[in-house]
């Protein structure tokens, strides 16, 4: 069983792999996403996955998340392994601990914002109240409105408020403003930093887009399914300071 | 309320057009069996009823006459519990303003009291006054046909002496639930009636003063009724007496239990391919429903929603269609029902009331059969969708390999433009999907045929029955057996063309352990106009020296085949008991028969050329003069004229069997629509991405509709004769199990039947394309854009 993070703990590694390696079969195509990966994620990060498409991102995020499982290597959470962990005990991880944002938002199209939040809090242990989640990403005005209503930085919005409103150890983003033009996509960059930085919340951001690397404090540069480089940011810029 | 019960609720509501044809399929087939089944428990709950409280008789035995003290020996037998002795006389009635010959029974009601046993309901008017001499109460069936009222009059020739009788009241009794003229196979109401009168005065005028011809009695608790038949026989046997018998062989009852079980066979035959055909298409229909669900599931896993709870969420979805369409098959069965059982009790079955039950088990069996038919076809593919990672379930389905269809392989395809290649090759991609598709389809097909299947069945059996086998205008029984010489007088009368005599002789035929009660029938061996049938349905000679029997008369009542030597007991005259071959078998639908050759069956009774009755071919426009004509000779007692049971046979049992044919016709089409329509929205869900984005490339609507109507117009035309086949197994299924002495089905399927199973399918696949093509021009272009794919 994955238990919740001790207060005490003093080592501030969150997530720790070793070795990484995920072969997909895709119809009759063997592709190897990741070719041997290790990293290690601290307490209150924010931190950038960098690659372009295929170099094996979104599947160490989705391994990350508890969605996927690794071909071979381990991951730990805390003090706790991931990788062999049973299905029920993934479903457990990703209740208590760990917020998803997804590229296409994938809200509940039959539930309204505020619905779509709750769905996630009702199962949660000490979850914000839907409204309070929905009011840090500053659409405290737009509750009772379908997905359908609402614009796709709005949508995005909702799904980064469904994500974070369970309080989770880690926010796991993928692309979440690749389907938003710029100036949007600021705006849901800005709700990340704040999460981020009024949180304390892990914050894992994966996106082809150099441009918002400068807001991370580190930037994990992936190419071809391996860690390119690692480079933490001596500065880090404002998300409203950013453009691409 | 929890945001993922408010979902289920919104996705109801969105999803409302495929939840109503969902529950249409369900009610369809819970509809059936509550209206079948409710029926059934009615009747049988009001035959027991009317029996007990009206005292039916357990044993019945008619003789030729016993005085009356012969009854205090009868009284005696041991498990006799109560006795009734009475006066039992066939008559010829006349009706003014009604030429056709009518046969009458006539029978006594004690002068004082009610009577002990087989005790009348009145349903109008009252009953006879005490030492009444011309008073009569009439049979509802008859006075209803003629409109008979309190008050009128009739005459009855009584022993050859002319009666007129006064109409008094109208009645039902349990001895003639079920009311046919004996010798006769349908029942005709307006040309059989039965009466009662007081004893006295039906005594005087039939010669019975002091005696009886007629003994009905109860059995005491544990009675052994073999027992009591054998003790009131060997009494009765110096009497004149034709045998004793139980409720078993009393002949309204026996047709009523036969009726009944032949209800009960339709009321499981039929709902079990309903709902059977119903919860199929429900599983196909809802596991594709779900399957569409897949990136929701995802999400819900991703938020960390255990495998029950998202199966949990699903599996209420589909309870709440479920559930909706039990409801509504309930409402709809539980009225059918009553409508149903008011035909039956209104043309063949005269209760006086009816006990309308819808029992909780049958309520239960419907909500337990909707639910597992519904949670089945969820389950696989919820735990298909649940056990997908999520991480694969959000991602796009991987582009399924297509290849070139086999029509192209062919070398066809220069003949087909894009469209229809994608079309050929989607179907060609999807063989599970499509032939599930096909299936559901012909399902629906097939349920129709069986709907309106007995219609064209019975029309065959009349033909059969009545144009090839019994193909006389009118059937004569003589008030005994007769001398061969009086058919030359008949044949002498006016307006007839032809004339055959025939010996019928009651007798019980065993065989082994089995036995039936019956007449054999002795006909002419060349018979132009009585005829027994072979296989083929051909008309063959009956060969001299022994018996042919009716099909299912020998292999599933005696369990004979031709040389078995046949044990015959005969119940007239002095009883004699004898051994006969059986010679052959013979078809007949309607009924059943033991045929001899009149010739060996007057040597097998020790008689010279002695006829019971005869059949008469007449000349069209002669029969009031001829009528009129047999009326006046007394010895000729009952008359029955083919033509006119035929057509009030149409008017009872057919008309039972038509308004339970409409019924299953219109719930076979709302399954047929229900699931056509669901096939083609849910391809519309399962493709509406792709064929929006063939309109960003520049297709019409019209080309999209046709790589989307294409499929299902192809699916829809592959299903039909698919269809025919499955039409033609289901009858199959309904005709082993609808054997009875009654009749047998005849596996026989007409053009309309045909033309009717092809023609919901094909109407529904309109309906469902025009539905199809208002959605066609709602599709959100900007969306596929936007989002993934």
């Amino acid at each position: 069983m994955i238990k919740p993070m001790p207060v005490d703990n003093t080592d501030p590694a969150v997530f720790v792999a070793r070795g990484l390696t995920k072969v997909y079969r895709m119809g009759e195509v063997e592709v190897q996403a990741l070719r041997g990966i290790d990293l290690t994620l601290n307490r209150g990060e924010l931190v950038v996955l960098l690659g372009p498409s295929g170099s094996g991102k979104s599947t160490l995020l989705n391994i990350l998340g508890g969605l996927d499982a690794p071909s071979g290597g381990e991951v730990y959470y805390l003090d706790h392994k991931l990788t062999g962990a049973s299905e029920a005990e993934l479903t457990r991880f990703r209740r208590e601990h760990v917020g998803f944002v997804f590229q296409f938002y994938n809200l509940i199209p039959s539930l309204t914002a505020r619905e779509n939040v709750a769905a996630v809090t009702e199962i949660a242990a000490s979850p914000m109240r839907p409204e309070d989640a929905l009011a840090l990403v500053g659409l405290g005005n737009r509750l009772d409105h379908f997905p359908a209503q609402l614009s796709g930085g709005e949508q995005q919005r909702v799904a980064i408020a469904r994500a974070v409103a369970k309080n989770p150890a880690v926010l796991l983003c993928d692309e979440p403003t690749g389907a938003l033009d710029s100036a949007t996509g600021v705006v849901v960059l800005e709700v990340l930093e704040k999460v981020n930085r009024e949180l304390g919340t892990l914050t894992v951001l994966i996106t082809h887009n150099a441009g918002i690397a400068d807001m991370a404090d580190r930037v994990i540069r992936l190419s071809d399914g391996r860690i390119a480089d690692i480079h933490a940011n001596a500065v880090k810029k404002r998300a409203s300071e950013l453009s691409w | 309320m929890k945001a993922l019960d408010r979902k289920l609720f919104r996705d109801l509501w969105h999803l409302r057009g495929q939840v109503l044809a969902i529950a249409a399929v369900i009610m369809g087939g819970v509809a059936t069996m509550v209206m079948s089944l409710s029926t059934y428990d009615s009747l049988v709950t009001t035959r027991d009823r009317f029996y007990g409280e009206y005292r039916f008789a357990d044993v019945f035995e008619s003789l030729k006459r016993a005085p009356e003290p012969v009854a205090e020996r009868l009284a005696a037998i041991p498990g006799v519990e109560q006795l009734e002795t009475r006066v039992k006389a066939g008559v010829k009635l006349e009706v003014e303003g009604f030429s056709d010959p009518i046969t009458g029974q006539l029978l006594s009601l004690p002068d004082v009291g009610e009577a002990r046993l087989n005790r009348l309901h009145m349903k109008r008017g009252r009953t006879v006054q005490p030492w009444s001499t011309d008073e009569v109460v009439l049979s509802d069936t008859f006075a209803d046909a003629h409109g008979f009222q309190p008050g009128d009059r009739l005459a009855a020739i009584i022993n050859g002496k002319r009666k007129q009788l006064t109409v008094v009241g109208v009645a039902v009794s349990p001895e003639y639930v079920y009311q046919i003229a004996p010798g006769s196979m349908l029942p005709d109401l307006k040309r059989y009636g039965v009466l009662w009168m007081g004893r006295s005065a039906l005594a005087a005028a039939y010669d019975m003063e002091g005696a009886f011809n007629e003994v009905s009695l109860t059995l005491a608790r544990d009675a052994n009724e073999q027992d009591v038949i054998v003790g009131v026989d060997a009494v009765l046997a110096t009497y004149g007496g034709t045998g004793a018998y139980g409720r078993e062989d009393q002949f309204s009852n026996r047709f009523l239990s036969e009726e009944l079980k032949q209800l009960q066979t339709m009321a499981t035959v039929f709902p079990a391919i309903f709902l059977g055909v119903a919860a199929f298409l429900l599983n196909i229909v809802l596991s594709r429903l779900i399957a569409l669900q897949r990136d929701q599931i995802a999400i819900l896993k991703a938020f960390g929603y255990s495998y029950a709870a998202i199966g949990a969420h699903y599996v209420k979805l589909v309870l709440l269609m479920a559930v909706l369409g039990v409801a509504a098959g309930l409402a709809l069965g539980a009225w059918f029902g009553q409508g149903l059982s008011h035909v039956y009790t209104e043309t063949t079955f005269r209760f006086p009331y009816l006990d309308y039950q819808l029992r909780p088990g049958i309520v239960l069996i419907a909500f337990g059969v909707g639910a597992v038919a519904a949670v089945s076809g969820t389950l696989l593919s919820v735990v298909r969708a649940v056990r997908l990672p999520p991480a694969e379930g959000m991602r796009p389905d991987m582009p399924v390999i297509y290849r070139t269809s086999l029509v192209e392989r062919l070398g066809l395809q220069r003949w087909f433009a894009a469209p229809t290649r994608m079309v050929l090759r989607h179907i060609g991609r999807h063989p599970l999907k499509s032939m599930l598709t096909v299936l559901g389809i012909a399902c629906a097909c097939g349920l129709m045929m069986v709907g309106n299947y007995q219609k064209g069945a019975i029309d065959f059996m009349v033909d059969v029955q009545f144009r090839q086998a019994s193909r006389e205008d009118l059937g004569l029984t003589f008030i005994e057996p007769t001398s061969g010489r009086a058919l030359h007088e008949l044949a002498a009368l006016p307006g007839v063309d032809h004339v055959e005599g025939f010996r019928d002789v009651p007798a019980i035929l065993r065989f082994g352990q089995y036995r039936h009660r019956a007449a054999i029938f002795g006909i002419q061996p060349e018979g132009q106009l009585h005829r027994s049938l072979d296989r083929s349905l051909q008309p063959v000679a009956v060969p001299p020296g022994g018996v042919v029997l009716t099909d299912h008369l020998a292999n599933e009542i005696l369990h004979v085949k031709p040389g078995d030597l046949l044990t015959v007991e005969v119940l007239e005259g002095s009883r004699p008991v004898r051994q006969v071959p059986v010679l052959g078998i013979t078809k007949q639908y309607l009924g059943v028969s033991a045929y001899m050759q009149q010739d060996s069956l007057n040597a097998l009774m020790r008689e010279g050329g002695t006829v019971s009755g005869a059949y008469l071919a007449v000349q069209p426009g002669s029969e009031t003069e001829l009528y009129a004509r047999l009326h006046e000779r007394p010895r000729v007692l009952g008359m029955v004229a083919n033509q006119a049971a035929i057509q009030s046979f149409y008017a009872t049992i057919g008309e039972f069997i038509l308004f339970y044919n409409l019924v299953a016709t219109v719930l076979a089409g709302a399954i047929g629509f229900g699931v056509v329509y669901n096939s083609a929205r849910i391809s519309l869900s399962e493709r509406g991405r792709e064929l929006a984005s063939l309109r960003v490339l520049g297709f019409t609507r019209g080309e999209i509709a046709y790589i989307l109507l294409g499929e299902l117009a192809l699916l829809t035309l592959a299903a039909i004769p698919v269809g025919f086949v499955v039409g033609i197994g289901l009858v199959g299924i309904l005709v082993v199990a609808f054997q009875s002495e009654l009749y047998r089905l005849p596996l026989i399927l007409t053009p309309e039947n045909y033309a009717m199973g092809a023609s919901v399918v094909i109407v529904s696949a309109l309906l469902s394309g025009l539905l199809l093509w208002r959605r066609l021009g709602r599709l959100d272009l900007v969306a596929v854009l936007k989002t993934r794919e």
